[in-house]
């Protein structure tokens, strides 16, 4: 149930047409952009000899959804990963943690929001495929479930051995990401980063997130029993004097302190 | 001194922060009006700048000294500490309340600064923040409430309070904890950017002990300036004191850092000459090993110059950690430089500004040096009025 992209590099001519008609189904401008941005959420770059386009991995455990304060990136079963604009307050801390610094922002505007591909999401509802798949002369970029855009790239490299990098971008970067890249240079050199960990990047913050209600308790009662202590000291030592003040504490046995 | 000649005068640091404020405020009517990218130098390469690496980071540790200073008196107890709580709480109190004015400035959307309140992602390291934050900013007006209804005379609010100091001051240490390590939690995400220098999975415990000694180190800061600025005597045995405890966490922070580059492979790096050597080598002499060498020395310890340098350097040092971490370690994986826009750096030195000045109004007019010595331990129930009046 979970889609995926599969974009097969080897395959791509530059064309754009990807390019084109993601702008057009989600009303951007048709300027043309070497980078992704706020009006270009899939871009054709051309690096160490080849066409390979960029937009969002959809991950399967994204780290955009996990560090948003107000949950406004979730992924959902069909597999895009969806933004609600009505929720953001931008914080823009999904930008910072992206490993693929895939979300760009609209800093121009007044009222700016975060803006990704979206894996066509409206369309898939209606059954449609992501507009840059349907748009591709060449089907350099298929979809279908994860399972069988797996299956057919595990195909492709055993029947090419040596047109490919042994190796799909995707399969289990940072957990696996639902769009799945193939090769004949190093992806390093596309531009993808190298060093981004197998581990979802969520893991690296809950380790950390989970000790704390341990912290909460444990501090909280450290904290009253160190009070404890150090307050039955000072009312022995009272007692002791033979109370100068009159009578002891009151009845909660707790003594006003400024 | 007549009534006629009570104009304020003009000092030269009256008038920087005047030409500051005025600055501030052109930069807040572009920022509102044209939006971020118009009054920053922040980009999708680099969507964090100095209003997070300095008005936040920075800002919420300098105003670690409140609780380990409630903390101290409070929960254990050590009374002497007692004069200077309260102008500790109140350098917090503006400290926190300047970290969520930045906070309207740097939020593409403020006016859903409220959104955490009702929409949750307990998953999220920045929604733990914004609740601690949210939470610590009330427990600090509470804190600091007594020298607001001291003046007004209000004692029942003033038995209130005084009843719930202890669960009060537990709580704040507790949301303080959670939330400085928080501030440093939130880089745990980005393994694959951040330079090895700065990136640790140690990041929370590194920021917390940090935060507690530059909190200390403002102590002695905020001492210092207060006693030149209103012509107080400087409380020096108590300023030597905490110098021995800032001491022990700095030399306690400088071998867990020791230790963490070293087992990463991290320190091999420093062979190499590069922007971030630099940079890392000028925040542990800065920040570390100077004021520690210097400590080391009893007469550095009891002498107000001497702590006045100390505290000084550690507060730069730690402004630089904390920039290295939210700045100079991502420039690298970036593919981008940052530098501020002057407007950026207008707004910070306004918010700076507002804060002395808010700080300065509450000494004139609230009394924050001389709170009314602890009341009798005993509280006879038939007179109320004698117990909050009377030492």
């Amino acid at each position: 149930m979970s889609k995926s992209v599969l974009v097969d590099t080897t395959k791509c001519i530059g064309c754009g047409s990807c390019v084109i008609a993601c702008k057009e189904t989600n009303g951007l401008p048709q300027n043309e952009e070497k980078e992704l941005s706020a009006d270009t959420l899939n871009v054709v770059q051309s690096r160490a000899g080849v066409f390979v386009r960029k937009f969002c991995m959809h991950c399967q455990d994204p780290t955009c959804a996990s560090v948003c304060p107000v949950g406004a990136l979730k992924k959902t079963a069909a597999g895009p990963v969806v933004y609600d604009a009505d929720r953001c307050i931008g914080c823009r801390y999904c930008m910072m943690a992206c490993p693929f610094s895939i979300p760009k922002y609209e800093w121009k505007l007044a009222l700016p929001k975060v803006k990704k591909c979206t894996m066509c999401a409206p369309r898939q509802a209606q059954g449609l495929p992501p507009a840059c798949v349907e748009a591709c002369p060449v089907q350099a970029s298929i979809f279908g479930e994860r399972s069988e855009m797996l299956a057919e790239a595990e195909k492709r490299l055993r029947e090419n051995h040596s047109s490919y990098i042994q190796h799909i971008y995707g399969k289990d970067e940072v957990g696996g990401t639902s769009v799945l890249y193939l090769s004949a240079v190093p992806f390093e050199a596309l531009g993808f980063p190298a060093n981004v960990p197998h581990d979802p990047l969520p893991m690296y913050t809950y380790r950390v997130l989970s000790k704390v209600p341990s912290v909460v308790t444990v501090g909280a009662l450290l904290l009253g029993g160190i009070w404890w202590i150090t307050n039955r000291r000072e009312e022995v030592v009272h007692a002791e004097k033979g109370g100068d003040e009159g009578v002891g504490t009151e009845g909660k046995g707790r003594r006003t302190k400024d | 001194m007549t009534d006629l000649r009570r104009l304020p005068r003009i000092t030269f640091w009256r008038a920087v922060l005047a030409l500051i404020l005025a600055t501030g405020f052109y930069s807040t009517i572009l920022r509102f009006s044209k939006g971020l990218g118009a009054a920053t130098a922040l980009s999708d390469k680099f969507p964090w700048g100095l209003w997070i690496g300095f008005d936040v980071l920075c800002g919420v540790g300098l105003a670690a000294g409140g609780f380990t200073l409630a903390a101290a008196v409070y929960i254990f107890h050590l009374e002497r500490f007692h004069p200077i709580v309260r102008p500790t709480i109140l350098t917090a109190f503006l400290g926190y309340g300047l970290v969520a004015v930045a906070l309207l400035f740097d939020l593409g959307r403020p006016y859903r600064i409220w959104h955490p309140l009702v929409m949750w992602n307990p998953r999220s390291v920045m929604f733990e923040v914004a609740w601690c934050v949210m939470l610590y900013l009330t427990v600090l007006a509470l804190e600091f409430s007594p020298a607001v209804f001291e003046r007004f005379k209000l004692q029942r609010p003033l038995r209130i309070l005084k009843a719930i100091t202890v669960p009060l001051v537990i709580v704040g240490v507790l949301l303080s904890t959670l939330h400085q390590s928080s501030l440093g939690s939130l880089y745990l995400i980005v393994p694959s950017k951040l330079h090895p220098y700065w990136y640790s999975p140690w990041l929370p415990v590194l920021f917390y002990v940090s935060a507690i000694g530059v909190g200390l180190a403002m102590v002695i800061f905020e001492s210092n300036l207060s006693a030149r600025a209103f012509g107080r005597e400087i409380e020096m045995p108590l300023l030597t004191e905490l110098s021995r405890v800032m001491l022990v966490v700095l030399a306690f922070y400088g071998l867990l850092r020791f230790q963490d580059l070293a087992s990463r492979g991290a320190l091999r790096l420093m062979r190499e000459p590069s922007t971030e050597t630099l940079l890392l080598g000028l925040e542990v002499l800065l920040g570390l090993v100077v004021p520690l060498a210097m400590l080391l020395f009893p007469a550095v310890r009891e002498s107000r110059e001497g702590l006045f340098a100390v505290a000084v350097m550690v507060i730069a040092g730690f402004l630089l950690n904390r920039l290295n971490v939210s700045i100079t370690g991502l420039e690298a994986s970036s593919g981008a430089h940052y530098f501020p826009k002057w407007t950026e750096i207008s707004v910070t030195l306004s918010l700076a500004g507002a804060g002395f000045l808010c700080f300065a109004l509450a000494v004139r007019y609230l009394n924050v040096f001389e709170p009314p010595a602890p009341p009798a331990r005993v509280e006879c129930p038939a007179e109320p009025d004698r117990a909050s009046a009377e030492v």
